[in-house]
């Protein structure tokens, strides 16, 4: 047998036109559709990106520009409280939804609705329950209370709060459905060890949940902190970056620059993510491609 | 029939503690455009929870197009269709041609490629957006939908790749060294082989790639503008453009437009969760 498929078996010193077997010329015909969109749609645009952001002038731009620290402060919130205080939720729900009734499985086939249907009409409809006089939320505090309820989207940090929960909204589903994944994993005998030797419940979360599931957490904490990055729908569809440009966070301002026609201050702003986004990558890459 | 105990109904009542909040949460957003879908203008603007008169009226002024925002609105359904089933058969075609010979053929520098597109997946996508609606400007394709399906595609198939080595990884060498031993060639494997094996990953991938550009907002936005060629979303978006929107024919435009993506998830969830949930993360 000439033609090993594995391809391992490279042939010492044939000539040169043998020296690539059949299938590995299929092989790589077979790459070339994918490389033509990555060398067209990712390498030409990034690297024409970067060009664009070369020049000095548009970070000095930038640095001058109080929407882009605005954003910039906004976006680590968006990341460090919101993400953490959505994968904490996700990692308690995963727990309940792993409790065997019929009644939780029920509510998990809904639970999922919001992952499941596109986020557009959703985060439209929560804009329109929050609009101080004709939405839901305030017209039901004047039933109950008689008073006005607040504007919510007018006020610069409640909205970048509204715009948080939005993603949450979103997102949980997905991420306790993977949490979910890896508590199932646990092999159940540990419990019922646990709980013969009259483990409580908080021994059995501290000792044999958390260990089995810490580096999935971490990772899934990881990757949803590099999605958030590029999530542009919630604040853009629900605040639209105001009021007056101060819930912007570094999605939505580099197409804000984009609109304005500075596309080489655009391009800036997202130069200024590396040093946030990259390390994430990195990590990440370790993780996955072993 | 025996009684549960003290403690049983404790932990049944704590569970339904949690339960209880949990379905309102999920579900307010949801009823909030059913409850615009059904009202008529004054109900929806009331704050009631259920309409007094519940109509399908709405529906109806929709799938007419009787209203001036509406007015393509069936062109712009079949856009978004077009669209994201372009994208889907294009990114299958593509990932698992990629994912057949990284992982099956191990061509040289097969991992170097996968890793590429790994380091593509994690580019968050309104980062690539701006550089990318210049790049389409640049190639001419600005207002033309090949632009928003090749966007679609370069974004979805990085992961279909993944998904698709890592499922693929999984098959017996043994079966294509058995096949090339009945002189089977590179394509028969492919096609008699590879593809029939992969079957349940490659529904779960088509099935991904569909919804994420039927989902899309952003890059339709940016890259197609006449009322003509845009898709359902980027015209949901553009009902905010008027101060006194009609709300209720907007809610119910999004509840049509959301349908088709939550029956498709729910008919292949176990496609999808079997085959993009078990690959997503690999603690």
């Amino acid at each position: 047998m000439a033609i090993t498929l594995s391809g391992d078996h490279a042939i010492s010193s044939p000539p040169l036109s043998s020296r690539l077997t059949t299938p590995q010329v299929w092989g790589i015909v077979l790459l070339v559709p994918y490389a033509l969109v990555f060398l067209a749609f990712v390498v030409y645009p990034v690297s024409y990106g970067l060009w664009l952001a070369r020049a000095p002038a548009n970070y000095v731009a930038l640095w001058h520009d109080p929407i882009f620290a605005r954003a910039a402060v906004n976006t680590l919130i968006f990341l460090v409280v919101g993400i953490n205080l959505k994968m904490l939720i996700a990692l308690f729900l995963s727990g309940f939804f792993a409790q065997q009734r019929v009644w939780i499985r029920w509510l998990s086939v809904l639970f999922i609705l919001p992952w499941a249907v596109p986020s557009i009409p959703t985060i439209l409809s929560v804009r329109f329950m929050l609009n101080p006089e004709w939405g839901m939320v305030n017209q039901i505090i004047f039933k109950l209370t008689a008073e006005d309820g607040p504007n919510w989207l007018n006020d610069p940090a409640v909205a970048l709060g509204m715009a948080i929960a939005v993603h949450i909204w979103k997102s949980l589903p997905f991420w306790t459905l993977i949490l979910l994944t890896g508590r199932l994993a646990i092999s159940h005998d540990m419990y019922e060890a646990a709980a013969v030797d009259g483990a409580t419940w908080m021994q059995k979360f501290r000792y044999i949940t958390w260990p089995s599931m810490r580096t999935l957490y971490v990772t899934c904490t990881l990757l949803s902190m590099i999605w958030t990055l590029g999530d542009f729908n919630s604040v853009y569809l629900l605040t639209g970056g105001g009021p007056a440009d101060l819930t912007h966070v570094l999605s939505t301002l580099g197409i804000r620059y984009l609109r304005l026609d500075q596309l080489s201050l655009a391009m800036a702003s997202i130069v200024c993510a590396l040093p946030l986004v990259l390390p994430l990558v990195y990590f990440m890459m370790k993780r996955l491609s072993r | 029939m025996k009684l549960p105990s003290l403690r049983e109904v404790g932990t049944e009542a704590r569970l339904l503690l949690i339960g209880i909040p949990v379905f309102i949460w999920t579900m307010i957003p949801i009823y909030h455009m059913f409850l615009f879908a059904i009202s008529p203008k004054e109900d929806a603007f009331s704050g009631k929870l259920w309409p007094a008169h519940p109509t399908l009226n709405n529906f109806k002024i929709v799938f007419y197009q009787e209203h001036y925002f509406l007015r393509d609105f069936w062109i712009q359904f079949w856009n978004s269709t077009v669209i994201a089933l372009a994208a889907g058969v294009l990114t299958l075609f593509i990932a698992t041609a990629a994912a057949f010979s990284i992982s099956r053929l191990r061509v040289p520098g097969g991992r170097a490629v996968m890793n590429l597109a790994l380091l593509t997946y994690f580019i968050p996508a309104a980062f690539l957006a701006v550089p990318m609606y210049r790049t389409m400007g640049n190639y001419g394709l600005l207002n033309n939908h090949w632009s928003l399906i090749l966007a679609m595609v370069t974004i979805a198939s990085p992961y279909a790749i993944w998904v698709l080595k890592q499922a693929s990884d999984k098959l017996p060498v043994e079966l294509d060294e058995a096949a090339t031993m009945d002189g089977a060639t590179t394509l028969q494997l492919f096609r008699l082989v590879y593809v029939p094996l992969m079957m349940p990953s490659l529904v779960a991938v088509g099935t991904y790639a569909i919804l994420l550009a039927w989902n899309e907002y952003l890059y339709a936005f940016l890259l197609l503008s006449r009322d003509t060629d845009i898709t359902l979303p980027v015209a949901l978006g553009n009902f905010l453009a008027a101060d006194d929107s009609p709300w209720e024919l907007l809610m119910t435009t999004g509840f049509i437009y959301a349908l088709p993506p939550a029956a498709i998830y729910y008919v292949f969830k176990r496609y999808m969760v079997g085959g993009l949930t078990a690959g997503a993360v690999k603690s």
